[in-house]
């Protein structure tokens, strides 16, 4: 029995690998590991996928490749950690991975009592609804007195409470355990409407039988912005996630894209200039070389590049900008001035 | 007495042959075979009837949603939509055809693949070694399987930079890759401990036996996913910030005590049923204790609980699907990933993934048991009269 004590003693002892040190900046740490940790989604459509070589895709993704390009110049330099959504901030608190960019809602108990930072907002998302089209409603406003398919004992459920009461409407809900379960019941007709995350109604109207019957209603009822997360405490590298998220919004607002950033490098604008690293020393500052934002761009694209590709028109989900459009566009992604 | 001409001529004398009897009711051929088996009465016909009944309602979808209507090929999601093609559209085996590498192997870095290959086929040896009675050095089987095998296993997956193997962190395995490195681990470490552990527990010894039932009544009293949460996700935060512990290693840890906790009582089950006059024997021909265990009593116990080691074995591969819902990539895991793909977002493909899921667990548990039926049928041939 004794040996039995002691080898296990051994084999757990032989298990433990010393991991970063906790004591140096996160920066330093990526650093000196040689790769970035990113806490990534175990499969969201359009935002952590993998493909058929099991290499990651997706929005979220491409914001670790972002920062990845910023720090090493090399996008093959991170590890990506799937993280359910249990586990996921603890493996943030623990250290076990160095951002977390994985569709997480930024609210203020998450902000105040976890621990967390979130540096910048990279997906607007809301509730939505999706109906058939044949039912010729155009607005949630026309929902009163409809059945509508949601997932039990989500906050999804509760939002939905929310809105109706608000709008003095009736509605009668179908709810169900899982999500694939709940849009098979709205697609097999059990329901009138079907609501989730706006991201995930696209998603979910790909695999109904008949994707063109369905639309997706207007009206957002709550606001999930959704944003990469970093331990509390850590503020420059928060600012390097914080800018790396701005430099490609600033990037995209400049015309600056990943087929044109070595022209623009030569550019006069000063603001591309500034951006590209060519005028100024904005990338010392946050303790990278000067021209991290152009590898950024180089390497992955402006922000309006990554969404249509993984989210927009450019992937079979097609969302539409709305709400992230750019400022300028009437959306809600500002970037601030690098100067 | 001139009884005897008498008699003579009272006895009875056939003088023409016997009808042919009719001939026996059938009693080989098919016919004969389901008359016996299948309706050899009013219940058992019943009963027949309700199966075929059962069976003519639910061979026939599933063969057309398996086979007569399911899509082989096909680049994406246009393929197995029924709006596209058409028609109805049954399995999107499609699907499974162009994400086959992800299920297998996860994200094992592509060009270090031949690793994951050469692994199954260790193991493909080690099995077979094992599992082949007539097999040539069998103990050296064992100990391939028991020692060399995980040692090497564990080398060639995650890399010894000193020999030219890159080092592949355990985040990047998956797949089924994962399942049987997960499953291989707890089978190959729960019966030998497990064997000590029911040992331990029988022993005279206080301490020992103290340890062992605590041992085995907390692994016992828990269950697999508690460990596995507590794994995975308190684990973390007890250890010191600069400690980390491989998110593999942890439920691999969490599995293999789960699983010898279980396999002891089994085979302290089988203990129990050897006579105490087998150990007195062997004690009285001077064999020491663990001589008199190795050579007298283990091979008998051991024998009577074929089946139950074999049911935790295939309760024991089932449940390491569990490992997914603490963020491992295993092979259900890999099918709920890729069944998200925007690229394959039609109708039938989370059915699809699921059904590819059940044939493989199937395919593996059915082997597992009927490898059992025939190990026991020839170690109890002795036995047979």
């Amino acid at each position: 029995m004794k040996t039995i004590v002691a080898a296990l003693t051994l084999a757990l002892g032989a298990s433990v690998l010393s991991g970063a040190a906790q004591a140096q900046s996160t920066l330093a740490g990526i650093k000196q590991k040689g790769f970035l940790t990113c806490g990534s989604n175990p499969g969201l459509a359009g935002f952590g996928v993998p493909d058929a070589q099991g290499r990651w895709t997706g929005l979220d993704v491409d914001f670790c490749k972002a920062l990845a390009a910023a720090i090493f110049n090399d996008t093959s330099k991170i590890r990506f950690i799937p993280l359910s959504a249990k586990d996921r901030f603890t493996a943030l608190q623990s250290g076990e991975v160095d951002v977390l960019s994985r569709n997480t809602t930024w609210s203020m108990s998450r902000d105040t009592s976890l621990g967390l930072d979130f540096p910048a907002v990279n997906f607007y998302d809301g509730q939505g609804f999706m109906v058939k089209k044949k039912l010729g409603v155009t607005s949630a406003k026309q929902l009163d007195g409809a059945s509508v398919c949601t997932q039990q004992g989500t906050t999804t459920e509760l939002n939905l409470a929310d809105y109706f009461r608000a709008n003095k409407m009736k509605y009668e809900v179908v709810a169900f355990a899982t999500a694939d379960e709940t849009f098979k019941a709205y697609d097999s007709g059990r329901c009138d409407a079907f609501t989730t995350d706006a991201s995930g109604l696209y998603a979910e109207r790909l695999r109904a039988a008949n994707p063109d019957d369905n639309i997706v209603l207007p009206e957002i009822i709550s606001k999930e912005p959704l944003a990469p997360a970093v331990r509390h405490g850590d503020s420059q590298w928060a600012d390097i996630v914080r800018w790396t998220h701005f430099a490609m919004l600033n990037a995209e607002e400049a015309g600056v894209t990943q087929a044109n950033v070595d022209q623009m490098k030569g550019s006069d604008n000063p603001d591309v200039r500034r951006i590209l690293g060519t005028e100024g020393k904005f990338g010392e500052g946050l303790g990278l070389t000067n021209d991290w934002a152009y590898r950024v761009i180089k390497l992955v694209g402006n922000y309006g590049e990554v969404f249509e590709r993984n989210v927009g028109q450019g992937s079979p989900l097609k969302i539409q900008r709305g709400v992230n459009a750019l400022w300028s566009k009437g959306g809600l992604q500002y970037g601030p001035p690098i100067r | 007495m001139s009884a005897g001409p008498q008699a003579l001529s009272l006895s009875f004398i056939r003088r023409e042959t016997v009808p042919a009897a009719p001939p026996p009711v059938l009693v080989s051929g098919p016919l004969a075979w389901a008359r016996a088996n299948l309706f050899s009465g009013p219940g058992n016909t019943l009963l027949t009837l309700l199966a075929l009944a059962i069976l003519a309602l639910a061979v026939p979808p599933l063969a057309r949603f398996l086979v007569i209507d399911a899509v082989f090929t096909g680049a994406n999601r246009d393929a197995c939509r029924p709006d596209v093609v058409g028609h109805p559209v049954g399995a999107c085996w499609a699907f499974v055809a162009q994400k086959i590498n992800y299920f297998v192997y996860g994200s094992y870095p592509i060009e270090e693949r031949w690793r994951a290959n050469v692994f199954f086929g260790l193991a493909a040896v080690g099995i077979g070694w094992l599992l082949w009675l007539d097999a040539p050095r069998r103990g050296l089987g064992a100990l391939y399987v028991f020692v060399i095998f995980p040692l090497a296993g564990y080398a060639l997956l995650a890399g010894v930079p000193a020999l030219g193997l890159a080092k592949v962190p355990t985040a990047l395995w998956g797949g089924m890759l994962v399942t049987l490195v997960v499953s291989l681990v707890g089978i190959v470490a729960s019966l030998p401990l497990g064997i000590l552990l029911a040992l331990g527990r029988r022993s005279q010894l206080p301490l020992v036996r103290l340890v062992c039932v605590i041992f085995i009544e907390f692994w016992r009293g828990v269950p697999l996913i508690t460990v596995l949460f507590m794994a995975n996700v308190m684990l973390p935060l007890f250890l010191p910030g600069d400690v980390t512990v491989d998110r593999l290693m942890r439920p691999l840890v969490g599995i293999a005590l789960f699983s010898a906790a279980y396999m002891a009582e089994i085979v302290r089950g089988g203990l129990q049923a050897i006579p105490r006059g087998q150990t007195e024997g062997a004690a009285s021909l001077g064999l020491s204790y663990w001589q008199s265990m190795r050579l007298v009593v283990l091979p008998q116990a051991l024998r009577i609980v074929i089946p139950g080691i074999v049911n935790s074995f295939i309760a024991l591969f089932k449940d390491t699907t569990l490992v997914s819902i603490v963020g491992i990539f295993d092979f259900i895991r890999t099918i709920e990933s890729a069944r998200v793909d925007p690229n394959w977002a039609a109708p039938t493909v989370v059915t699809t993934g699921y059904a590819f899921a059940a044939l493989f667990y199937f395919v593996f548990c059915f082997g597992m048991s009927r490898y059992a039926l025939y190990v026991e049928r020839r170690l109890a041939a002795g036995q047979r009269r």
